[in-house]
């Protein structure tokens, strides 16, 4: 129906009657409610199918066509000998990744956090630059990010710490940094700072004092999105700790692929699952925070 | 506030030496003049600082420069201010005239290039803003969206160190005394605009500033409201009797509140002085036409008295002279005849443009008819702006009517 019918077709109705135009509308309405239906199916379809046949894949022995639970079992009981499979090396990795994440979002949140206030306030040419710094690592591929880090992870690991996997940090460090900062900056820009330190300073507080108890407060959602989707990067980080030889998740659950798959087909989809859970976790605190402000 | 401040003042420096006495009494192994010379010594550090505390109202600012990074623009030039305790000053002038600026210096927001600013005697020029004692309310709304009101109260007094009962309870007395304690639990984004810049007012005052600092905190506010919190800020302060210093862009506002009014031109202040002071006898034409309206009219003067359409009429301080000078008439010092009626032969032929009814006055916009001026106007007509209580206005006065416009014999600024 194109537009010059309806309006016709609308002017024809008010002078007949008053219940055709309505009608007219909530079939446009009808028809739109499903091509939206269809997008969303369509959508969703995309996004978990894979997931789905991760699943399967999981549950069903590839070669037999046997259904059974043993992958799952075998990861939440810790025992994959029943299926050939040396489970160690899993939660190496697992370990390693978990500590990265609480080592790389520590130093990011110290390294960034003060750094983004302090140039916010005092510089907008600076915080432009910082802007452009930090975004870098995204549109730097990671296996060239890589080729510069080699010599520099050698040189870390010989002379200065050594070949532990925690090292990767400083690298997770320079590849959550887009996100932080985005992350960060919404934060810093939805509230007026200037206004809020100057106000504090003129009421007695310190740099200290203002820092902590007002900019951190009214930074805190920042801070905790910043947080999480570091987390989230860091858990699904495979490319820099490859090919610097280093032993994080993702790297244990490829070379455990090449012994037992199901297993870390399985173990893949529950750190997909621990990553959405950790981003719904973070919808759910912020939105709970801001309402009971405004209750 | 003189006296209050002196008997303060007495009252300290008659109390130190008695408590020390039955210090001393008490102490059975103390020789007489070991404690009274450390008594001394600490009976005047105790004077000095309570000084320091109490005659905080007075403020001096001699030849503050400020220049912004990156400009060659003095915001402020030479700028001299000088301030009585417990005294209401506005800085009153146009957008970048530096009365901001001058603010800001004196909160110690801004770094100064040159000049001293002083503070009840003390030089303050090179202590932190945290360290200045000063409370400032903003233009913006600066309440910390984190924090209830009364948080936002008890802010400063938590920053120094007042225990958590007591900071609750002085927060609370001092948004009783803005007329929100109703409001104590509410967070920022739950208060109107006028209630925040209550909020923030009471959260300046709870810290007993020594001066209080306030940058166009109504201008973000409806009429209303601005109306209603300007005449309550004005209480307040008499109440407390807090040196203030108020900036605004707003004459009425500024008419309205203050004890003194400085108008500032380009990073100066071009006239300081009481409102009705400034409003009657204005220093200069910007001072003249920045308050209220006025009128400039050609005319002869030599010092002491002008001429302008026939009649004479006082100059004030400062004017200029010379046969052709510009004499700036307020609206109100004009009268307006019908040609017929008018026996003198002062006044000027017009006739009427515009009449504005404005209920128990009117304002008559009249053109002067003869041509004479027009060179002197640069080509213009000389419009002239009459100012008289409605029941003067002559009966039947319309439109286009012919009238004679004069002067009436009252100081004007000729320059």
């Amino acid at each position: 129906m194109t537009e010059t019918s309806t309006t016709a077709a609308t002017g024809a109705a008010t002078e007949a009657s008053a219940t055709k135009p309505p009608q007219l509308r909530a079939a446009r309405v009808r028809k739109q409610s499903i091509i939206k239906f269809v997008i969303l199916l369509v959508t969703l379809g995309f996004l978990f199918i894979p997931l789905f046949s991760m699943l399967i894949f999981t549950l069903r022995h590839p070669l037999s066509g046997r259904w059974s639970l043993a992958p799952w079992v075998a990861i939440f009981t810790g025992n994959g000998e029943s299926l050939g499979a040396d489970l160690t090396v899993l939660w190496q990795g697992l370990g390693t990744s978990l500590a990265l994440c609480v080592v790389t979002v520590v130093i990011m949140l110290l390294l960034m956090v003060p750094t983004m206030v302090i140039v916010h306030i005092r510089s907008k040419a600076l915080e432009r630059a910082i802007e452009w710094v930090a975004t870098l690592p995204l549109t730097i591929p990671a296996i060239v990010l890589v080729v510069g880090l080699g010599p520099i992870y050698r040189w870390l690991s010989a002379d200065v710490l050594s070949t532990n996997p925690i090292w990767l940090c400083f690298a997770y460090v320079v590849l959550v940094m887009p996100f932080a900062f985005r992350a960060i900056a919404v934060g810093l820009n939805s509230i007026d700072v200037k206004t809020l330190v100057e106000a504090s300073r003129s009421l007695g507080a310190s740099w200290v004092k203002v820092f902590f108890r007002v900019i951190i407060p009214n930074l805190w959602q920042s801070i905790l999105s910043a947080s999480f989707i570091s987390i989230a990067v860091v858990l699904g980080e495979y490319t820099v700790a490859s090919l610097l030889g280093r032993m994080n998740l993702q790297v244990a659950l490829y070379q455990l692929g090449q012994s037992n798959s199901q297993i870390s087909t399985a173990m893949s989809l529950l750190a997909l699952l621990f990553g959405v859970v950790l981003l719904v976790a973070l919808d759910l605190i912020s939105d709970a925070m801001r309402k009971s402000k405004e209750n | 506030m003189t006296v209050e401040f002196n008997t303060a003042q007495g009252a300290a420096s008659t109390t130190a030496p008695v408590q020390t006495e039955a210090e001393f009494k008490n102490d059975p192994t103390a020789t007489l003049e070991g404690v009274r010379g450390k008594d001394v010594t600490k009976a005047a550090k105790r004077l000095l600082k309570e000084s320091a505390e109490r005659g905080g109202g007075s403020i001096q600012m001699q030849d503050v420069v400020k220049i912004y990074p990156g400009s060659t623009k003095r915001a402020l030039d030479d700028f001299n201010l000088d301030i009585k305790p417990g005294e209401m000053v506005v800085l009153l002038g146009g957008s970048g005239c530096g009365k901001s600026t001058a603010l800001r210096s004196l909160a110690g927001l801004e770094d100064i290039q040159g000049g001293r600013i002083m503070v009840g005697g003390q030089d303050v020029t090179g202590v932190p803003v945290n360290k200045r004692e000063m409370a400032m309310v903003f233009q913006a709304y600066s309440l910390f969206p984190h924090m209830t009101a009364l948080e936002n109260v008890a802010f400063g007094l938590e920053v120094r160190g007042m225990g958590r009962e007591e900071r609750r309870k002085v927060a609370m007395e001092q948004l009783e005394l803005v007329g929100l304690a109703d409001q104590a639990k509410k967070y920022t984004q739950q208060m109107s605009g006028g209630q925040q810049q209550r909020v923030a007012l009471a959260r300046a005052l709870a810290i007993k500033p020594r001066v209080l600092l306030l940058d166009e905190p109504l201008s973000a506010l409806d009429a209303k409201v601005r109306v209603q919190l300007r005449d309550e800020i004005r209480r307040i302060q008499l109440n407390t009797g807090t040196t203030t210093v108020f900036v605004t862009h707003d004459q009425e506002e500024a008419l309205a509140v203050a004890d003194r009014i400085g108008v500032m031109n380009k990073g100066k202040i071009e006239q300081i002085a009481a409102p009705q002071d400034l409003y009657q006898r204005p220093a200069t034409e910007y001072v003249a036409t920045f308050i209220g309206l006025t009128n400039r009219l050609p005319g002869a003067s030599n010092g002491d008295e002008a001429v302008v359409f026939g009649q004479r009429l006082p100059v004030l301080p400062g004017s200029a002279k010379g046969d052709a000078v510009t004499v700036l008439v307020r609206p109100e010092n004009l009268t307006l005849s019908l040609p017929s009626r008018n026996d003198s032969n002062v006044g000027e032929r017009a006739h009427v443009e515009v009449i504005h009814f404005l209920g128990s006055l009117v304002r008559v916009d009249t053109v002067v008819t003869s041509g004479e001026y027009m060179r002197w106007n640069k080509g213009n007509q000389l419009k002239v702006t009459v100012q008289l209580p409605a029941s003067e206005l002559p009966a039947g006065l319309a439109i286009g009517d012919n009238v004679v416009v004069a002067p009436r014999p009252v100081a004007a600024l000729a320059c």
